[in-house]
């Protein structure tokens, strides 16, 4: 029986979304740009998957940009956001636990000649605004935030912190990677002062290769590509069609429920941190106020990788870390203040509607299995 | 946390003993403007309307004022609007209930006021005693705000009304202009450029409920033109309500005109053609006048003696609301209704083919009807008449995609 817990990492695409691109794939081939029929054909089916996701966020469809994933989306905000309001505030910021693309591209600037602050959590593993206030001053042009840490599911105060920054230095352009967080709790890029917010198509149920950047109206980017003039000269390149269809569906269809999901996964949640609380040697990483679909805990004395591994053999699929590291460790657990040796111990499950309370208990067995039969390190 | 929108009329209040017709036609629009998000119930009392979600959660009620807001803010009548917070008459109960209202509001600015309205002056608070008592106990809970009374980034206004007392802090202006309906029904010539939206929303601004008329001339204009134009009038709707659509063919026409008429006239002699279908169609409409989107010597057809020369033809009152305006006016309107976008789209319409290339700019009506002679037009406008394709713009449709 195979368990997948591992939806942070990626979702299987739903039915919907499957059906929506077959869909376009078939009958919407067209080139969206072309004047004739067949292109005006995809057009209109990307215009819909347009207001979906406009939608979704509560913004209009003029301020989504569709792009190759999260990683992508990343870049342009924060490099092409540098690019146009960087030319004389040369000081950009951002935290030490945020993803490797956004920590990628704050290297780049880095590279650039740009001044660039890295806040580290306070001593409990959380920020707070005026922690982060001390670093902004007028000569700062950007500031990039997560929303949810892929690794933890700790949940970083942006809201009040881009609220604080907006108050303070309206000329700071604020953006968040708001990808663990889309489709699983509220995203209102307005709400939360966010100029720029950045979702992934693969972490909702839809497919790999499709994402989408939020930019405020009247927010300026420059584009890493020049090319044709597709998502307003922004993002040059043809657009794809069924990709972008069938984000638009698995979006649609998830916007719904985001409050009786998260009902359902707290309570799968909780019911997994209970069965692990009966073994012995575990210490769960998560912060409790955290997101529900992640949970990040560590079983003493039993490497990540071995763990990873001997779960794998029986069909139940955990990450260490995050997946984008390859299992490499990123650090960032330690920014959160976990020591190396738990570190090193960390396996992340995360969950989606597929899960249920007996995948837990299956999980918390196998576990015990393990910490029986397998060899501890001293 | 019982909380409320409150909708200040502008201009109606100063009406006389028909200003409960335009109250009505007011909340009529409100009602059906908002009866797609979800239940409210309405009420009005001293030039204001108060409209309560019906809900218990406080989840669902900020979603609904949300939405409403957003709507309420492109309903035509409206002068100002904010979302209230109820409390009792009783001073306690509005400084207890204000402080966690305003949270993020206040922590979002640096600095404020209090304005307090007493129009029941049997509160036993005076103004000035409530802006200072409210005014200091929001300092000590929010210590990281100044008072600035000339320029606060929020004032906060408490207003004692005669059932409850109501606090505020972020009042909008409201689309001003009287509720459209209340002024009859007027035609819009809509080529799909910058201009004509803008026109729509002029008139619709002073109570004209507005229907269009958009002229397509395949294959020398494509299907986007028509769709670009199309999109127009779904923006257009949450402004002017549910709207009408008429597109003419008019590929017959233009070609004629082409083959057969002096070049230089061929300008003055389409806008002609076209007002005479529109009229024609604004009879069958109900409509009292034409709108056209024309600015004075913006381009050939725009000056004084082209104008005349198409007026000569029309059968009703010709409004043009942009005509005193410079382009720029005009684009940061079609900005702020949010049009322009959609008008630059490059597609190319009915009047940019067969543009001449020194058209006239001074027509002299006599030669314009004795060119016009050449050819028998009325069975093809009978037919463009005929072949019109009607569409209805129904404005909850275009919104509820966006929501």
């Amino acid at each position: 029986m195979a368990i997948y817990l591992d939806s942070a990492a990626t979702t299987c695409p739903s039915e919907t979304c499957i059906q929506s691109m077959t869909e376009a794939m078939r009958g919407h081939f067209g080139n969206p740009s072309s004047l004739h029929s067949v292109g005006l054909d995809a057009q209109l089916v990307m215009d819909r998957a347009r207001k979906q996701i406009a939608a979704s966020l509560g913004c209009e469809s003029a301020e989504i940009l569709f792009t190759s994933g999260a990683t992508e989306s990343n870049h342009l905000a924060i490099r092409g956001a540098a690019m146009k309001y960087g030319k004389r505030l040369r000081r950009v910021i951002t935290t030490t636990v945020e993803h490797a693309s956004v920590r990628g591209a704050f290297d780049m600037l880095e590279e650039q000649g740009f001044e660039v602050i890295r806040i580290a959590p306070g001593p409990d593993g959380s920020y707070t605004a005026d922690q982060v206030m001390e670093s902004v001053n007028e000569n700062t042009c950007l500031i990039s935030m997560m929303m949810v840490n892929n690794e933890t599911g700790a949940i970083l105060p942006v809201q009040e912190i881009f609220t604080r920054v907006k108050r303070d230095y309206p000329q700071v352009i604020t953006h968040c990677d708001a990808v663990q967080g889309y489709m699983k709790l509220p995203v209102q890029p307005e709400k939360m002062h966010a100029d720029l917010l950045t979702v992934s198509g693969h972490k909702v149920h839809a497919c790999k290769g499709i994402g989408a950047l939020y930019h405020k109206k009247g927010v300026r980017l420059a584009s890493l590509m020049k090319g044709g003039e597709q998502e307003q000269g922004i993002r040059p390149g043809t657009e794809s069609v069924p990709l972008i269809a069938g984000f638009g569906a698995a979006v649609e269809e998830l916007r719904k429920t985001i409050p009786s999901r998260g009902e359902y996964i707290s309570a799968l949640r909780s019911e997994c941190i209970r069965a692990l609380s009966a073994l012995d040697g575990i210490a769960i990483q998560s912060p409790e106020e955290g997101s529900p679909y992640i949970l990040s805990f560590s079983v003493k004395g039993l490497r990540s990788e071995t763990m990873l591994h001997f779960l794998a053999e029986k069909g139940v699929s955990v990450s260490s870390g995050s997946a984008c590291s390859k299992g490499k460790q990123s650090g960032v657990l330690q920014q959160f203040g976990i020591k190396q040796d738990l570190a090193d111990s960390t396996l992340r499950v995360s969950f989606c509607m597929d899960n249920t309370a007996e995948d837990m208990h299956a999980l918390a067995a196998y576990l015990e299995e393990a910490q029986a039969k397998l060899v501890h390190k001293r | 946390m019982k909380e409320i929108i409150l909708v200040k009329y502008g201009e109606m209040a100063l009406k006389g003993m028909n200003r409960s017709t335009f109250e009505d036609v007011l909340l009529r629009n409100i009602r059906f403007r908002l009866k797609k998000i979800g239940k409210f119930s309405y009420a009005k009392a001293q030039s204001t309307i108060y409209i309560t979600p019906e809900t218990e959660s406080d989840e669902e009620r900020d979603e609904l004022l949300n939405a409403a807001m957003l709507r309420l803010k492109k309903i035509f009548g409206i002068a100002a609007l904010c979302r209230a917070l109820t409390c009792e008459k009783d001073f306690q109960n509005i400084a207890e209930r204000a402080v966690p209202y305003l949270q993020d509001t206040l922590t979002a600015a640096k600095t404020f006021k209090v304005e307090a309205k007493r129009a029941d002056k049997a509160f036993p608070m005076k103004s000035p005693q409530i802006c200072a008592e409210l005014g200091g106990i929001l300092l000590q809970n929010y210590p990281h705000l100044k008072v600035d009374v000339n320029h606060p980034d929020v004032t906060v206004t408490v207003e004692i009304r005669d059932v409850n007392a109501y606090v505020h802090a972020a009042k909008e202006k409201g689309a001003g202009g009287l509720p459209v309906g209340t002024a009859g029904n007027a035609m819009l010539l809509l080529s799909g450029g910058i201009d004509s939206p803008v026109a729509a929303y002029m008139m619709a601004k002073r109570g004209l409920r507005i229907s269009a008329c958009h002229f397509a001339s395949p294959p020398y204009t494509s299907d986007r033109a028509r769709m670009k134009v199309e999109q127009l009038c779904e923006k257009l709707t949450p402004w002017c309500g549910s709207m009408a659509f008429y597109c003419i063919p008019f590929t017959e026409i233009q070609e004629e005109l082409q083959r057969n008429c002096p070049e230089e006239f061929f300008t003055i002699l389409m806008r002609r053609l076209m007002m005479e279908i529109a009229c024609r169609i604004a009879e069958k409409e109900n409509c009292g006048a034409v709108i056209t989107g024309e600015s004075l010597g913006q381009v050939a057809s725009q000056t004084l003696p082209a104008i005349a020369c198409t007026d000569a033809v029309a059968t009703m009152p010709v409004l043009r609301p942009l005509i005193g305006m410079d382009k720029v006016e005009i684009i940061n309107i079609s900005r702020t209704i949010d049009t322009y976008e959609t008008s630059i789209q490059p597609y190319e319409d009915c009047c940019t083919v067969f543009t001449p290339r020194h058209p006239k700019l001074r027509p002299v009506l006599a030669e314009i009807e004795e060119a016009q002679k050449e050819v028998d037009f009325a069975p093809m406008i009978e037919r463009a008449i005929e072949n019109a394709e009607m569409k209805v713009f129904a404005q909850h449709v275009s919104e509820n995609q966006n929501l």
